[in-house]
């Protein structure tokens, strides 16, 4: 248990009080006192995410504008791309991209979203990395851009298939959205920032919310019986079965892009032969490893006993053990396949769908296959 | 005619001449949340109190059962093993974990009674 002086100590978003007031359990994550589950449970809450709606606080995540000096948002554009190994041009004015900020060996120091605003660039970065983001985001694009840090908005994320009808009735504008569209609407008459996108495999979207007002606006969603509050618990396990990456688990600065399998997140523009090949931090080693391959690629692992492997379990290719050939990185139980699921880097002429590999799990070796991921299909409106 | 007993892990025994029926308590279920996984000791096992006996699996983590007392283990719930919900539903009931050869009626002048169990976990 925490000392009192760390519990003080922790940070609270907008929605903190609301939080308590539904039952939540706070727990500490990334510096901030957040619920990891509601009386619910997170059985219950990851079940009616994926069946109707669920509502996340998320405010803990960074927000960040990334304004040009110039005032052209190409020009913040070009920028950013010194930062990160995507094509940050081709985003259109009111879409959205998968990114990662890389480091001189190639690993990944923080993935995140960038949109286009039309002026400027909006960025959402991990929570336990944002103030690294910022200092490094001044430190490099100072010149070109005003680096500035919208931390008076709180960001509500709600997922699943009844996502849609409820935020409709705040905002007519976002039945329209496409998946990964992204830019400002006006959500119960409130200045928000709406992306059709989110962490749970499930179509959803993210609404970025003035601190003010954001507890009203979760108040209003809450009121609606489709639409249920969910703690980072049922978060994690709807990210695991999505297939999606815990940034400090499944990817760190120890794992380029393509060890991490997020090859797709990097547009050939930027690639070897590409128009804008290389020119952001770790290229030659990220473009050698899409040239001539890793030694050691993040996979899918599905068990076929019902006991979890989680984070931090060894990896064997043969059952009587031997030298470990990998580490588990994220695992757990999946509500959704009410079966253990995981994910964790193997070397890469192990990391062919339907290996037959074992976990190490309380001394005994349990089997495990390599599995395509999602584990669970996603339902994104494309 | 039994005696419940509790242990400050949040074990329970029924206590039934020299066998103890061994599980978790309501308020442990309840700090685990949604158990999806039990793992049992193997039959005939020999346990030394204090040695990790089981293992119960919330989505959340995992958390070894501890063995409340010595003895040797003569019975696990393979209903239980087949639905680990039951921990959530009837932990004091039909969620017991496994029975006990109690093997030194000592160790049990160490357990609390439930009175001394609900002012441990007022």
């Amino acid at each position: 248990m925490l000392a009192r002086d760390d519990q003080d100590s922790l940070k609270r978003t907008p929605l903190h009080g609301l939080h308590v007031s539904l039952g939540g359990k706070m727990v500490p994550f990334a510096g901030y006192d957040m619920p990891v589950q509601y009386p619910a449970g997170v059985l219950k809450e990851h079940l009616h995410t994926r069946a109707s709606a669920g509502l996340f606080d998320v405010s803990h995540m960074g927000q960040i504008a990334l304004r040009p000096k110039s005032g052209k948002v190409e020009d913040a554009a070009r920028a950013l791309e010194r930062l990160v190994p995507q094509d940050i041009l081709a985003i259109a004015p009111g879409r959205q991209r998968y990114a990662q900020f890389t480091n001189e060996d190639g690993g990944i120091l923080d993935d995140l979203m960038v949109a286009n605003f039309g002026d400027h660039l909006f960025l959402v970065v991990n929570a336990a990395c944002k103030d690294a983001d910022e200092a490094h985001l001044r430190a490099n694009l100072s010149e070109d851009c005003i680096v500035d840090s919208l931390a008076d908005r709180a960001l509500i994320a709600l997922q699943g298939p009844k996502a849609e009808a409820a935020l409709a009735k705040l905002c007519a504008a976002t039945p329209a959205m496409k998946f990964m569209d992204s830019g400002p609407h006006e959500v119960a008459g409130l200045a928000c920032f709406v992306s059709r996108s989110g962490y749970t495999g499930e179509d959803g979207f993210e609404i970025s919310v003035p601190a003010a007002d954001a507890e009203r606006l979760a108040k209003t969603l809450l009121e609606n019986p489709d639409v249920l509050p969910i703690g980072l618990g049922a978060r994690d396990s709807l990210r695991l079965e999505a297939g999606l990456c815990l940034y400090g688990h499944d990817i760190d600065t120890a794992t380029t892009p393509v060890e991490a399998a997020l090859e797709w997140s990097v547009q050939k523009s930027r690639r070897s032969g590409g128009a804008r090949a290389g020119g952001f931090p770790g290229a030659e080693k990220i473009l050698a490893h899409f040239d001539r391959g890793a030694s050691r690629r993040r996979v899918g692992l599905r068990a076929e006993g019902r006991a979890p492997v989680r984070e931090g379990a060894r990896l064997f290719a043969d059952e009587a053990g031997g030298e470990p050939i990998g580490q588990v990185t994220s695992g757990g139980f999946g509500p959704s396949l009410s079966a253990p699921v995981a994910m964790g880097y193997v070397p890469t002429p192990l990391a062919a769908l339907g290996t037959k590999l074992f976990a190490e799990v309380r001394g005994q070796h349990l089997p495990l296959t390599v599995a395509a991921m999602p584990f669970v299909k996603n339902t994104y409106k494309r | 005619m039994t005696t419940t007993l509790y242990t400050s892990d949040h074990e329970w025994l029924a206590i039934d001449g020299d066998v103890a029926t061994v599980g978790i308590t309501d308020y442990a279920q309840q700090q685990l949340g949604d158990v999806v996984f039990v793992e049992l000791p193997k039959v005939g096992r020999s346990l030394k109190k204090a040695e990790a006996a089981a293992v119960v699996e919330s989505v959340k983590a995992a958390s070894d059962v501890y063995a409340p007392i010595s003895g040797e283990v003569l019975e696990t719930n393979a209903e239980l093993a087949a639905e680990p919900a039951l921990v959530n539903s009837d932990a004091q009931g039909k969620a017991w974990f496994f029975k006990l050869r109690i093997a030194d009626k000592s160790e049990l002048g160490g357990l609390m009674d439930e009175a001394a169990y609900k002012a441990h976990t007022a």
